[in-house]
């Protein structure tokens, strides 16, 4: 008999889409939340509208850890056509709760396993009026079942719901008697389990925010001025171009006038030349997308590189290659992002792990697009952008936009009392980074020519070799600048630790996790966050100070090791992937067992080690 | 020495030069040049004001040989429609001017150029149409007419692409065609474009002299001189000039736009009204099936907001707007917070 653990539960709900599953899974994760637990949750959705198998695993774990969990305690089994797999995902002594309006099919059985019915179909039918929406309230059952399951009480749960539906109290009454009923039929049954029970924590979750990446990526955009936004629907990055459509006019209001264009292009190429053209005559330009309209954007990116015009790209990465998987996450653009075009060619990339960074490194992409006029990558990838994920507020550092060296006519004035020539591609200042003028600039030295084609220091055509390796040697050199200037790594470091880990975006909760298991199992591992290309100093000193180090990225080929090695190649047999590419979250245990398995070279060890930690994370 | 003259910004017409042409001696494009900057010159309008955009192709070479102290972007191939939506967007008080040729526009980019006329983007929109890809030594363009030889002797069997049609179809608002070397009509109607606010599309068949002059060819310089059939003549009068225009009533046609100016219409043949669709498209369709090269303002929608107005775009341009305006106050972002926690 176990003793229930408190707080520490991963619960999976399979459901088709289309169902109102979303609707009845987001107030159950938001009651827990608003019961003051650390939680998380991760929705594997299909692409598709209705009718497709989707699930949504939610985490409480009291020990605050927010990685998916690979242990299922509990599935709600409410999709026929998943089912005979599903039974199979929760872990021996789990939990399954199923539709028993009708009997349960003899083929689904399975030993070690609970199961509670709950007769949701007939619930529905009894207490909702007949309508084509009233499959739609089904689901809501579940959310009362596990409700009564799992110690969530009826008032936070109606609390939610006032929340969520505030000003529709006939919304909020009609869900909440369909999760009532859920809640008292497994209550008059006298259900009870003894694997998890979750505790109200006072204040635990007091302060926090829950939100998903690509909204505080959309409004780091609108904090850090972003004025023209250019972009093409595409899974999974649509969502951020449309929570700046809904937070922009709310945010920025300018006497009735729009300050801000926001345009649905016709096609990914047409969404990044505008932003090149909106770059060129000065505004913050930005579009987001992912992989096949990042491939398409290619051709542009690499004129914005060439003809040195600040733009912003975020790259919400999903599964490739080709249309993949899209909506399932990886982060397999890397590549694709840092050497985008064709040429020699090599782009800065900011990478946020978690919701402020995402917000920062949004708002602080303009400044790095101006400061080095050049395209800017944000590098974000699904489970970042499109899961929930809880957070410490959002918080704005009040500094200055940076435009870089961006000259006004009284600059060009200036400049030529001093005797200086205004030359736009001149390096002035031996950084690499020549002074830029923009169109409407009324002195008459400030116009220039831009042009993907090969040019002099003057902006001049020129197929001269010397003009042309001349311009081809500074862009490094501004790409070398840059290496001083771009988010430094966070560093965890202990001295006379000899094993490193490297993560980076939605790796890093797993690898915290991870990190702490390995420890308690005897391996102590020091650890650096990475938070943008190029690589700089911190983190070649950090690889040369271990014995080796562990590069966890999601996807098949190890493209950031490949960066790594290609820069350092010194330091490449340091180097050891970890490689997640299944197209789910990251989880704990995977981390655990690839470190392991290298650690200990030994497969046998490992499965017994696996055996025990699957066991004792339940 | 004779006093220079200038025009009503006291600019000289050398104001409006630009670098030394490239294009092939007696090529149409430079014709097409001279009267851009005539018309510039003749509108009086600050180079300053102006931005130059193209795609990738001899034309798009041609905004480097005008208008020198203007901002000049010569982007990729077949996206100077897209990149010049942006260009405008982020700063709609200048004056874009875009030239392009017919593989630019009509095939790579025709995608691109079907939605900037479908936004109806502010622009001046030059398609220096010579139905052959010149720069890659004369491959057959969407334009080039069905039966037109090519200079090995290959013949076109595909009907050529009308981008005079395609414009209105898709929803400029001033779409016209003419001739490179008829500059008497030519630089009245890139005037009349530059006063335009909204997609101004013209179609200049522009003879390529060296890969598409030969026998054949319906794109010589000889065959559309044989073939050009004026709808009427054209005189610009703008918005300054408070002359008694020549108008003879009956016979005459007179456009008033946004800006006052006034664009005259000397009807050569029948009675035309260029602002009724119908009749503008079955003139196409007439002059296309008697084997013609319609040209003049065949299409004039004055009532059409433009892009910019369309997204609600202030006084200031985007590009000139300052953080104060732009980042909104961090209460708002406590409040979006607390919205969040919910």
């Amino acid at each position: 008999m176990e003793t229930p653990l408190i707080n520490d539960l991963s619960i999976s709900i399979a459901t088709e889409n289309g169902t109102g599953s979303a609707s009845a899974n987001n107030i159950l994760f938001k009651a827990i939340f608003k019961m003051g637990i650390p939680c998380s949750s991760k929705n594997m959705f299909p692409s598709n509208i209705q009718g497709l198998p989707t699930w949504y695993q939610i985490r409480a774990s009291a020990d605050g850890y927010m990685a998916r969990k690979d242990v299922i305690d509990c599935i709600v089994m409410f999709n026929d056509v998943t089912a005979a797999k599903d039974i199979h995902r929760v872990r021996d002594g789990g939990i399954i709760i199923y539709d028993d309006s009708t009997p349960l099919s003899p083929t689904l059985k399975r030993d070690g396993v609970t199961f509670f019915g709950v007769p949701a179909n007939k619930l529905i039918q009894k207490i909702v009026p007949a309508s084509p929406l009233r499959i739609k309230q089904r689901n809501m059952v579940y959310v009362g079942a596990l409700a009564a399951l799992f110690g969530i009480d009826m008032e936070t749960i109606k609390s939610v719901l006032q929340d969520t539906f505030g000003r529709k109290p006939a919304v909020i009454e009609s869900n909440f008697v369909c999760i009532e009923a859920g809640y008292k039929h497994f209550k008059e049954k006298g259900y009870t389990q003894n694997i998890a029970m979750l505790q109200p924590i006072p204040n635990g979750n007091k302060g926090k925010i829950i939100t998903e990446g690509n909204t505080a990526c959309a409004l780091g955009a609108i904090y850090g001025g972003a004025t023209v936004v250019a972009w093409y629907p595409i899974t999974p990055s649509s969502s951020l171009a449309e929570a700046i459509e809904h937070y922009m006019p709310r945010l920025r209001k300018s006497n009735g006038n729009a300050p801000y264009a926001i345009v649905q292009a016709e096609d990914e190429i047409a969404a990044v030349s505008m932003i090149v053209g909106a770059g060129w005559a000065g505004a913050r330009a930005m579009t987001s997308t992912s992989g096949p309209g990042l491939s398409l954007m290619n051709e542009a990116i690499g004129l914005a590189y060439f003809a040195e015009i600040p733009c912003v790209f975020y790259i919400i990465q999903r599964g490739g290659p080709s249309t993949g998987l899209p909506t399932r996450t990886q982060q397999a653009d890397i590549q694709l992002m840092y050497y985008s075009s064709h040429g020699d060619t090599k782009h800065i990339i900011l990478i946020p792990h978690d919701m402020k960074s995402c917000f920062d490194l949004s708002r602080k992409s303009f400044d790095f697009a101006d400061r080095f006029q050049t395209p800017v990558f944000v590098m974000m990838d699904l489970d970042l952008g499109m899961n929930l994920w809880s957070s410490d507020p959002l918080e704005l550092k009040k500094e200055p936009f940076d435009r870089g060296k961006l000259l006004s006519a009284a600059d060009l004035e200036q400049w030529e009392k001093q005797g200086k020539k205004f030359r736009r591609y001149f390096d002035q200042d031996g950084d690499g980074i020549p002074y830029r003028t923009i169109p409407g600039n009324p002195n008459r030295k400030a116009s220039y020519f831009a042009r993907g084609s090969g040019h002099d220091a003057d902006a001049k055509y020129s197929e001269d070799e010397k003009d042309y390796k001349e311009t081809l040697d500074r862009l490094r050199k501004k790409f070398e600048t840059s290496r001083k200037f771009v988010p430094k790594p966070i560093v965890e470091q202990q001295d006379g630790v000899k094993t490193g880990v490297i993560c980076f975006g939605s790796s890093y909760e797993p690898v915290r996790e991870a990190r702490d298991r390995l420890k308690a199992a005897g391996l102590k591992t020091n650890h650096l966050l990475l938070r943008a290309l190029p690589l700089t100093e911190e983190t070649r000193k950090f690889v040369a100070a271990h014995d080796v180090v562990y590069l966890v990225e999601q996807n098949r080929d190890g493209q950031m090791a490949s960066i790594f090695k290609d820069e350092w190649p010194d330091l490449a047999t340091k180097i050891v992937s970890v490689l997640v590419y299944d197209g789910l979250p990251v989880t704990t245990l995977e981390v655990v067992r690839q470190i392991r398995r290298h650690h200990d070279g030994e497969t046998q060890e490992e499965t017994q080690w696996q055996n025990k930690k699957l066991i004792a994370s339940v | 020495m004779a006093e220079q003259k200038i025009n009503r910004v006291s600019l000289t017409e050398k104001d409006y030069e630009g670098a030394p042409s490239t294009m092939c001696r007696g090529c149409g494009h430079d014709a097409i040049s001279a009267s851009v900057m005539r018309a510039f010159y003749d509108s009086s309008v600050d180079p300053r004001k102006v931005i130059k955009l193209s795609g990738i192709g001899c034309s798009s070479k041609t905004p480097a040989y005008f208008l020198s102290q203007s901002f000049g972007f010569n982007a990729v191939h077949g996206r100077m429609s897209a990149v010049a939506t942006g260009a405008n967007v982020a700063n709609h008080t200048l004056i874009p001017i875009g030239v392009s040729g017919d593989g630019d526009t009509a095939a790579i980019g025709l995608g691109n150029f079907c939605h900037m006329m479908r936004r109806n983007v502010n622009i001046t929109y030059i398609v220096e149409n010579n139905g052959v890809y010149g720069l890659t030594k004369g491959q057959f363009s969407a334009t080039a007419d069905k039966g037109s030889v090519m200079k090995g002797g290959k013949i076109n069997e595909m009907p050529a692409l009308d981008l005079a049609e395609l414009a209105i179809v898709l929803g400029a608002t001033y779409v016209a065609r003419s001739f490179s070397g008829d500059r008497k009509q030519l630089a009245p109607l890139i005037e009349g474009a530059l006063a335009h606010k909204g997609s101004a599309i013209l179609d200049v068949i522009s003879p390529c002299v060296t890969f598409n002059n030969h026998e054949g060819s319906t794109k010589s310089l000889k065959y559309v001189k044989e073939h050009l059939d004026p709808i009427h003549d054209v005189d610009f009068i703008p918005s300054y000039e408070n002359i008694e225009a020549d108008y003879k009533p009956g016979t005459d046609h007179m456009v008033t736009m946004h800006d006052g100016s006034r664009i005259l219409l000397h009807k050569l043949h029948e009675d035309y009204d260029p602002t009724n669709r119908m009749q503008a498209m079955q003139m196409i369709h007439a002059s296309v099936a008697e084997g013609k090269f319609l040209t003049g303002l065949i299409y004039y929608d004055p009532n059409r907001p433009d892009f910019a107005a369309e997204l609600g775009l202030g006084d200031t341009p985007l590009a000139e707007l300052g953080q104060d305006i732009l980042q909104p106050p961090p209460e708002a972002l406590e409040r979006i917070n607390a919205d969040l926690m919910k």
